[in-house]
């Protein structure tokens, strides 16, 4: 199997600024090392809720935000320099807000026409002919080129975004929660059109969202973040069903389902560790029922579980059932 | 032609629009004029008084006609003017805009330089350039042009700063453009407007302040005449020949007055806030316009809405947001509102009480009756005695509904206060927030909004809303911005205190799984419309709406794994131009030519439930359950 994509140790740290003169107050881990590789032709799932970094890695792997250590490998190649127009012939963003990821005043010819003028310099001709063959593999009318963004409904205005991804001919999207500014109903249209422009383009994708459900039914793998760190990583028709660390459980049990008792899931907190301050073992353990006095002093490391998912827990659950 | 319709509307814009058009028209037909020579100097001639032969408006102090000398400086004060502005803006605006793009180190040396250059009073560093420079019209200019640099830059690294975050600035960058590229091709017509609006404030000002530099000798040298100058020269002869002051001066006075015009009239249509209504205040409650025959209540309920019809008015298009619902809850009960974007789900939980935003919201027809009385249309003390203490509010972003300059404690007794339950309310309000499960209840009552977490800050929304003991709560969206298990402890909260208190609550969502866990009864809207109601677990199993059905299995479910989901082909239909028949029609494969040709009645379906549907899905399977 070839990577389309390679973590080695990714990590970002910002530095927060204090008082008038600047000096550093303090850092904030905002993603801890990540060390994570991607399938050519996968779709890797990314969960985890606000504060997570989840955004912060997706801004990294394209370049928009340089890591403060560790490496990034695309097909192949190392891309030390955080250099969106590098990345953009590699790996393309779809952002969250279709709406405000479009420049309000350039019609959609113009936003097209971007990324193949500059990134791979195609004529005149050879950009309309490049529009047209994915506008209609994103199922637009060529008419809508000649308007401007706010004449679009959410779910055309993503369609537009993940068509401007497509044009720089880039093999991986990440896609940052594409779908939860959308319609339930328009929200599926998009999600089936991703998994068609998948097959047919042979795209590698990683799915960032929050929504568990949307997540699995989607994603060959996911990995669960939780305060900066991939807490656990697995096959999608595993990692809910039979969780492994307990913040995965967490999540899946606060789901809302159809049927399911109204209970709130746990007794504890749901306040986040402090980041300027975080705790010294693992992040998870003030809000953990099964946290012990090792989880408060050692920061657990991603652990092989024996069904193809591994947990960065001490204390994991559904061992030896 | 949008922007001068606009424009038109402002009578006083469109006053001075005409004043200045016709100013700069003679000012560029000078030298076709058959005007005197304005520089030759005739002393038998001196201080003629107006209307003397040969001379309109008289002679200066050596014998120049004043209307020759009055155009051509005219001419030359707006030209200099004009062209100071112009330099203004446009080192202004770059300097802006690069302090804005970049941020950071760049920012703050660029900002703290205009900032020292705004900390010498205007006519001070002016004076200092001209100084500098030596007098003359053109450094005059470029002091002018000086002096106002900063005023642009700041303004417009402001408006940069927010559009360099914007999302399409990143895609920009991931399109390959370099930054000189972004900001020229990006930035640049966003903030355009921005300058615009500035520059049009500012012109008037800045020929002010050439006159002012010209008057002190400084600007134009004589024997050339612009209108500062005209004034210097004829300062000695103020009290024996006013008109010499007289005629430059109202020539200042009409300019600078008709620019001032202008600019508000430009800077109001050009305001994307000011022009989407900003500033008209809405009524404080909407607006009731009922024709036809008010519906009768149904006994027995709490909170009864029938046939409510709420429309928004914009120009000539009625938009029919709200088209005839029926709804209804019992004490205790919870009805779930479902719907997507634009279905009218909010817009029916605001007219409840009188919130829609009205202009543009009216409401048309229906009654909202609350314990026997017919809200719609009642007088505002009436509504306003009932809101917050009978019918509470409960919104999507707690941030936006609590102030954030006050206290959340604070906020809750003044909640309590305005209800006249001003006594032992810090201790009712700390009980609340001991009741709705936030932590250190004493310590948090001091907190400020912004200090607490999304999760916290909807729970001090939902203690607010419980503040005054109110029968009947509306939660619209409460967790739809909330993490998965910071919503799980809401809903939780929010079911214990409809057992414990015995609360109505009508819940807003577009969530299934959501209602499926906390709603007794759930209604589906669409455009406008109730197209399916009754018992939760009864809806979701067997739905009778076409547009239920398939909406349902749009909506991933945990634990199914990896599938291709089904989608609904199309969009709703704009509620300005709703079709005759159902509205689902268009997007429905069940569609019959009958469903189009005449509006679809709520129809009684299997037992408790009603469906809009001359097809109804499920038949049978619903029809067996019922009985």
């Amino acid at each position: 199997m070839t990577h389309a994509l390679r973590l080695k140790d990714l990590a970002k740290t910002f530095d927060v600024s204090g008082g008038l003169f600047g000096g550093t107050r303090g850092k904030v881990h905002a993603v801890n090392p990540i060390t994570l590789d991607v399938e050519t032709g996968e779709t890797l799932g990314i969960v985890g809720e606000s504060g997570c970094g989840k955004s912060t890695l997706a801004r990294m792997l394209v370049g928009l935000l340089p890591p403060t250590e560790g490496s990034i490998e695309i097909e192949g190649e190392p891309l030390s320099r955080a250099d969106p127009a590098a990345f953009g012939q590699k790996i393309q963003y779809v952002f969250q807000d279709p709406i405000s990821s479009l420049n309000p005043r350039k019609t959609i010819r113009q936003i097209m026409e971007a990324p193949l003028k500059h990134l791979h310099g195609m004529g005149r001709e050879q950009r309309e002919a490049r529009i047209a063959e994915i506008f209609a593999a994103v199922n637009l009318r060529e008419e809508f080129l000649e308007r401007y963004p706010h004449e679009f409904s959410g779910g055309q205005a993503q369609r537009i975004g993940i068509a401007r991804a497509l044009a720089a001919k880039a093999r991986i999207l990440i896609l940052d929660e594409p779908v939860s500014a959308l319609d339930v109903s328009v929200q599926a249209q998009v999600l089936n059109l991703l998994a068609d422009l998948k097959r047919e383009f042979g795209l590698t994708y990683l799915f960032i969202s929050h929504d568990l459900a949307v997540v699995e039914a989607v994603s060959d793998r996911v990995a669960v973040l939780y305060f900066g760190s991939v807490v656990e990583i697995g096959p999608a028709e595993r990692i809910f069903a039979a969780p492994h660390h307990p913040y995965t459980a967490l999540l899946a049990g606060s789901a809302p389902v159809v049927g399911r008792e109204l209970t709130p899931p746990e007794a504890k907190g749901t306040e986040l560790p402090n980041p300027l301050d975080p705790p010294p073992g693992c992040a998870f353990a003030p809000r953990c029922p099964r946290a012990t006095d090792k989880c408060r002093a050692e920061v657990p490391a991603l652990m092989d579980m024996g069904d193809g998912t591994k947990a960065a827990c001490f204390h994991p659950l559904g061992q030896g059932a | 032609m949008n922007f001068l319709r606009l424009l038109a509307r402002n009578q006083l814009a469109l006053a001075g629009l005409i004043v200045m058009a016709l100013v700069v028209l003679l000012a560029l037909a000078v030298p076709l004029l058959p005007l005197q020579p304005p520089n030759v100097t005739n002393t038998a001639d001196r201080f003629m008084a107006p209307f003397s032969e040969g001379h309109l408006l008289g002679t200066d102090h050596l014998g120049r006609d004043l209307l020759s000398r009055l155009l051509h400086g005219t001419r030359l004060s707006l030209a200099v003017g004009f062209a100071a502005a112009v330099i203004a803006a446009v080192l202004g605006a770059a300097v802006g805009i690069v302090a804005g793009y970049y941020g950071g180190r760049t920012d703050n040396v660029i900002m703290r330089l205009v900032d020292m250059l705004m900390a010498f009073p205007y006519i001070l560093l002016a004076l200092a350039i001209v100084a500098a420079l030596g007098p003359g019209l053109l450094n005059a200019l470029v002091a002018v042009a000086a002096v106002n640099i900063p005023f642009f830059a700041r303004n417009i690294r402001g408006i940069t700063v927010g559009i360099a975050h914007k999302e399409f600035v990143d895609a920009a960058r991931l399109s390959g453009m370099g930054d000189l590229r972004i900001m020229l091709g990006e930035v640049l017509p966003n903030v355009i407007p921005v300058i615009v609006i500035a520059m049009s404030t500012t012109v008037g000002w800045m020929i002010l302040e050439t006159a002012g530099l010209s008057f002190l000798g400084l600007g134009s040298q004589p024997p050339v005449a612009d209108l500062g100058s005209m004034l210097g020269e004829a300062r000695a002869a103020l009290i024996s020949s006013p008109h010499t002051s007289v005629v430059p001066g109202v020539m200042i006075l009409i300019i600078v007055m008709a620019i001032n015009l202008l600019g508000d009239g430009i800077r109001d249509a050009l305001d994307p806030r000011l022009r989407s209504g900003a500033l008209t205040r809405p009524m404080a409650a909407t607006l009731v316009k009922r024709e036809g025959p008010v519906p009768e209540a149904r006994e027995g309920k709490l909170l009864d809405i029938r046939a409510l019809e709420t429309q928004f008015h914009v120009k000539s298009r009625v938009y029919r947001a709200v088209g005839g619902v029926d709804l209804e809850v019992k004490p205790g009960e919870c009805l779930g509102l479902i719907g997507e974007s634009g279905s009218g789900k909010s817009v029916t939980a605001l007219s409840v009480m009188g919130l829609v935003a009205s202009p543009p919201g009216v409401i048309t027809g229906g009654r909202v009756d609350y314990k026997g009385t017919d809200l719609i249309g009642a007088p505002y003390e009436h509504l306003r005695g009932l809101r917050g203490r009978e019918v509470a509010y409960i919104f999507q972003d707690p941030l936006a509904t609590l102030h954030p300059l006050y206290k959340v404690g604070d906020q809750l007794i003044e909640a309590m206060k305005v209800h006249g339950k001003g006594e032992g309310a810090r201790e009712k309000a700390i009980q609340l927030l001991k009741d709705v499960r936030i932590p250190n209840a004493e310590s948090r009552f001091d907190s400020y909004p912004h200090e607490m977490s999304g999760g916290m800050r909807q729970r001090a929304g939902i203690a607010m809303a419980l503040a005054n003991d109110p029968d009947v709560i509306i939660a619209d969206e409460p967790t739809t911005a909330l993490d998965v298990t910071v919503q799980a402890q809401i809903l939780a909260l929010l079911n214990d205190l409809r057992k414990s208190r015995g609360l109505a609550i009508i819940f807003i969502t577009h969530d299934f799984g959501v209602v499926g866990q906390l709603c007794d009864r759930v209604a589906v809207m669409y455009a406008g419309r109730i197209v399916e109601e009754g018992p939760t677990a009864e809806v979701l199993a067997t739905s009778a709406h076409p547009y239920t059905k398939r909406l349902i299995a749009c909506v991933p479910e945990l634990g199914e794994g990896r599938r291709k989901l089904a989608a609904i082909p199309g969009l709703p239909p704009p509620v300005d131009n709703l079709p005759e028949g159902c509205a689902f029609a268009p997007r429905c494969d069940k569609a019959t030519e009958a469903c189009t040709a005449r509006p679809i009645p709520l129809m009684p379906f299997a037992g408790e439930r009603a469906v809009r549907c001359i097809h109804p899905e499920n038949d049978a399977a619903a029809r067996e359950a019922a009985e």
